[in-house]
């Protein structure tokens, strides 16, 4: 039988999501269904003076209007922030209360002051209307560098400031910088992203009195987290009476890990009503609502010697947590952003702090890459900027702070297994004909055109995460995945993961996996993932962490099934266990060429006794069924790597800037599945170019958010985009069984270096991301003024 | 309301509908043909995408009150004999989609351009789609799903 992993299976998932038949939480409609619409803060920061709902309650169709006071009579506890982190003087982190309707403030433009719920949406919009907010309206705290001079938002937490945190040490990395030829600055500013999942967020709870049991149906890439967060913390059901199902669910890209207030308020709200309750976000609430992802403010300093050589690098960093700390709000600054910070070399010592600050704008969380690309673009911006000061190639200095041996543990905290970083480089320059660019320069010249070209080199801590270590760290749960492998009698086969497929592919790619290791057809495995109620407990995908653990869950698994299936194949053939082998689905006895196949195992497993012509008999000891679970707990964190080089033309005369050629090689260790592993990286690239040169969040200065509709906010178009050239090398992890390193993320996180740093080499000094056409121009006028001073 | 007599994939449908009501809530309430999928509020993201008497519309910008008399097709009515469209045939041999949220507006504005122009270039195909917006698959393989298919159609 030929391995499947590693051919380009089409995607088992395609044919109802291409025929409409996909099934997603905003086509979940229940008899007797009620629908939810939220009364949002129109202001950035205001107190609650009074909310007046009792025009609204009479109006046409309305069934319940709810409010922050309603929630906390009810001790509807508040929204959580997952991940404890401790200031570098010890101290805990500062957070603020976060209801799920506001009770006595509201601190950003759509934070939930209350909840219609009508017959219809129309109605419930209307009634939302007549709820009368009496706010006194406050000064907003909006810019991220301003933050710590402001008014205290929280009069607990000075300065605005959750934590200053520090990674490195700050004496050592003085010391390598007082041994500096040259110190190499820059400061930039990491543009606020909004996640855009083309699917809204949406959710809808049923609650059925008779077994006292919420189903709720939710836009999740994580619905055992929402389900434990709303159990646990929110206190709106016990677990046991609280099924979360997500099911097609239409991308996240971080914004769906963790529930929001609205499938808290949702589950409550249809509780207390006895009904479902269904909201679906509008465009616009999305826009407001959502976590937000990036929004960091940096210096960065790099020490070198003369011929190149890195001695020791410097961050300092205020990072914007918006309103309130999110779930992964305060690990994503921290913990996925500093020890990425030194990037792929050798760097004998360095520090990074983060301060994060809270301001009247949407928390901001995770977003695809989450702390990496905000860490990658800094140094890559910084080698690429000592490149050209030192006069060296970037390709040249980058290799001569490679390092070459594996495993190589890192100055900060990584200890990467394997890697082979030069391979990489060496294959994107001939992947991207690096020889050919000056050519291709003198060819843009020739159409009045600018062209510049831009590196770079990343790595990512992915396959997230080992438990000890990050529990070790302030998280507040355990990361390690599930999987449970169930032979039905008949011969086909059930896996249940932890993880959740939102457009990764997960019901082709673990079923490749599941198909080789048992010996199965690939259509007789189906892959369940997303219902709280089927698998067991698992932790979600984010991270690109769903193959390295949740795939290895799996495996782990399977190989179970395979030790018991041996057993029982060697007493149905009365053989010694030790003389069964197993093979393409066969358990086989090598001397007698006797057999039975797995699916006769399966069978036999099932039915223990005899009865006709069937006999099969378990061992002794041995249970009946073949159904076998694993929890796989990573003991590292798998770490892809790869070199990207981007090529831009830009036009002088408008600052119209076009990627005109986009070459990326990555290491993913083993790949499973070329074709989706190369959607993957497609993805991530068009996010990453995105935040280059299009996408920004902008909150003016009152705190109102002036990019909230597709009208405002520049979503990349299938026209911005040359057809990318891809290259992969392979170093297979060490840390799990398949080698797999994890493939989502890497587009997002080297993108933006590499689009910036071609826009540089083009224009010839630094503009900001993302490289809008206004500024690109700007920048263009600077040089020509300057060009014809020194002329 | 206003009473409104259709062709929806083939089948003829007769339904009051409220004047204010547009063909995608229409499509996925009244009908629930919930293939149709509603991406934004702006007419920006292309997601509910159909067709009307043969020509792609946003079905979230024409009320169901106006189009009396119209044939509509949505994503549901490509599939003929059990066999699917070679535009969705397509989308699934180069993996064109990964959540599938954009998919049906994409799959149907995609036809909709062969039926103006059989072999477009790369940039005529990625011109067309310019409004409908996909956040998962960079279009790179949506634009060779479009010219796979124009080999087929």
């Amino acid at each position: 039988m030929a391995s499947l992993v590693g051919s380009r299976v089409e995607r088992k998932e395609d044919k109802k999501l291409l025929t409409g038949r996909g099934k997603y939480t905003a086509d979940v409609t229940f008899a007797h269904q009620t629908y939810a619409y939220f009364v949002r803060s129109p202001h950035a920061r205001a107190q609650l003076k009074n909310v007046d709902i009792s025009k609204a309650e009479k109006a046409s169709g309305v069934v319940a209007v709810l409010t922050g006071k309603d929630i906390a009579n009810d001790k509807i506890g508040g929204l959580i922030a997952g991940w404890r982190i401790k200031s570098e003087d010890g101290s805990d982190m500062k957070v603020p209360a976060h209801p799920p309707l506001a009770n006595e403030s509201v601190n950003y433009v759509g934070d939930h002051v209350a909840v219609v719920i009508a017959e219809s949406l129309d109605e419930a919009r209307n009634a939302a209307e007549l709820v009368k907010v009496d706010y006194k309206i406050l000064k907003a705290v909006v810019k991220t560098d301003k933050a710590m001079d402001s008014e205290s938002i929280y009069k607990d937490i000075p300065k605005n400031l959750c934590f200053d945190w520090l990674l490195g040490d700050r004496a050592k990395t003085q010391e390598a910088f007082d041994k500096a030829d040259k110190i190499i600055k820059i400061d930039l500013i990491n543009n606020r992203l909004i996640p855009n999942a083309m699917e809204p967020r949406a959710a809808n709870a049923d609650y059925n009195p008779s077994t006292e049991e919420i189903t709720l149906y939710t836009t999740s890439q994580n619905p055992h987290l929402a389900r434990i967060i709303i159990s646990a913390f929110n206190g709106v059901a016990p677990e046991n009476k609280l099924r979360v199902i997500a099911p097609d669910v239409g991308g996240g890209f971080g914004s769906k890990i963790y529930p929001y207030a609205e499938e808290v308020v949702c589950s409550w709200a249809s509780k207390k009503i006895e009904r479902p309750v269904k909201w679906v976000a509008d465009r616009t609430e999305s826009f407001l609502s959502d976590c937000h992802g990036r929004d960091h403010v940096t210096h960065a300093e790099l020490a070198v010697k003369n011929d190149g050589t890195f001695l020791g690098f410097k961050n300092e960093t205020i990072a914007n947590l918006g309103a309130y700390a999110s779930v992964f709000g305060t690990v994503t600054p921290t913990y996925l952003f500093g020890p990425c910070a030194t990037g792929v070399y050798k760097m004998p010592a360095a520090y990074s702090n983060v301060k994060a600050v809270f301001t009247n704008t949407a928390p901001v969380d995770a977003y695809r890459g989450a702390g990496r690309p905000e860490a990658t673009y800094t140094i890559e911006t910084l080698v690429e900027k000592a490149a050209r000061e030192l006069g060296m190639d970037p390709a040249e200095i980058r290799m001569k702070n490679f390092p070459t041996e594996f495993p190589f543990q890192q100055t900060l905290v990584h200890s990467v297994d394997s890697g082979d970083y030069n391979a990489g480089l060496k294959k994107a320059m001939e992947v991207g004909d690096y020889k050919g660019f000056e050519a291709r320069k003198k060819e843009s010249e020739s159409k009045g055109k600018l062209r510049g070209v831009g590196f770079c080199s990343y790595f990512e801590a992915c396959g997230i995460a080992p438990s000890a270590v990050v529990m070790s760290l302030g998280c507040g749960i355990g990361l390690w995945e599930s999987a449970e492998v169930r032979f039905n009698p008949t011969g086909n086969v059930t896996v249940f993961t932890g993880s959740h497929s939102h457009g990764q592919g997960h019901d082709t790619t673990f079923a490749q996996i599941a198909a080789d290791r048992l010996g199965v057809p690939l259509e007789n495995i189906e892959i369940s993932h997303g219902d709280t109620d089927k698998g067991p407990f698992g932790y979600g995908t984010y991270g690109s962490r769903s193959l390295t653990v949740g795939g290895t869950a799996i495996v782990k698994a399977c190989d179970k099934i395979v030790a018991k299936g041996k057993k029982v194949a060697a007493k149905m053939l009365e053989v010694n266990e030790s003389d069964v082998e197993f093979k393409d689905g066969e358990f086989i006895v090598a001397k007698s060429n006797q057999k039975k196949t797995i699916g006769e195992v399966a069978f036999a497993c099932y039915l223990p006794g005899t009865y006709g012509e069937v006999k099969s008999p378990l061992p002794e000891g041995e249970e009946p069924g073949l159904k076998e679970t694993s929890f796989f707990d990573p003991g590292n964190f798998s770490f892809p790597a790869g070199s990207h080089i981007c090529e831009v033309e830009v036009d002088p005369d408008t600052g119209n800037t076009e990627v005109v050629k986009y070459t990326a090689v990555d290491d993913f260790g083993t790949i499973i599945n070329p074709l989706i592993v190369e959607g993957q990286v497609h993805g991530g690239l068009a996010q990453g170019i995105g935040q280059a040169l299009y996408e920004n969040c902008h909150y003016d200065d009152t705190g109102q958010l002036v990019t909230a509709s597709y009208m405002d906010y520049t979503m990349p178009r299938a026209d911005n985009f040359p057809e990318f050239n891809l290259g992969f090398t392979c170093t297979p992890a060490t840390s799990n069984p398949l080698g797999t390193k994890g493939c989502g993320e890497a587009g997002a996180i080297a993108a933006p270096p590499a689009v910036m740093n071609a826009v540089m080499n083009a224009v010839g000094t630094e503009v900001s991301m993302p490289a809008t056409a206004e500024k690109v121009w700007k920048a263009c006028q600077k040089m020509n003024k300057s060009n014809s001073k020194a002329a | 309301m206003k009473k409104v007599n259709l062709e929806v994939n083939g089948k003829k449908i007769s339904k009051e509908v409220a004047d204010h009501t547009v063909l995608s809530v229409f499509l996925r309430e009244v009908l629930n043909l919930t293939g149709t999928h509603v991406g934004c509020d702006t007419s920006q993201c292309g997601a509910c995408v159909v067709h009307v008497d043969g020509k792609s519309i946003k079905s979230c910008t024409a009320l169901a009150a106006d189009l009396d008399g119209s044939k509509v097709t949505t994503i549901e009515g490509l599939v003929k004999n059990g066999k699917m469209h070679p535009m969705q045939e397509a989308f699934k041999k180069e993996h064109g989609l990964q959540c599938g949220f954009c998919t049906p507006g994409m799959v149907m504005s995609a036809i909709d351009l062969l039926n103006h122009k059989k072999n477009p270039s790369d940039k005529e195909i990625r011109d067309w789609l310019e409004g409908n917006i996909c956040r998962c698959t960079g279009y790179q393989n949506i634009v060779a799903a479009v010219k796979e298919a124009a080999t087929k159609m």
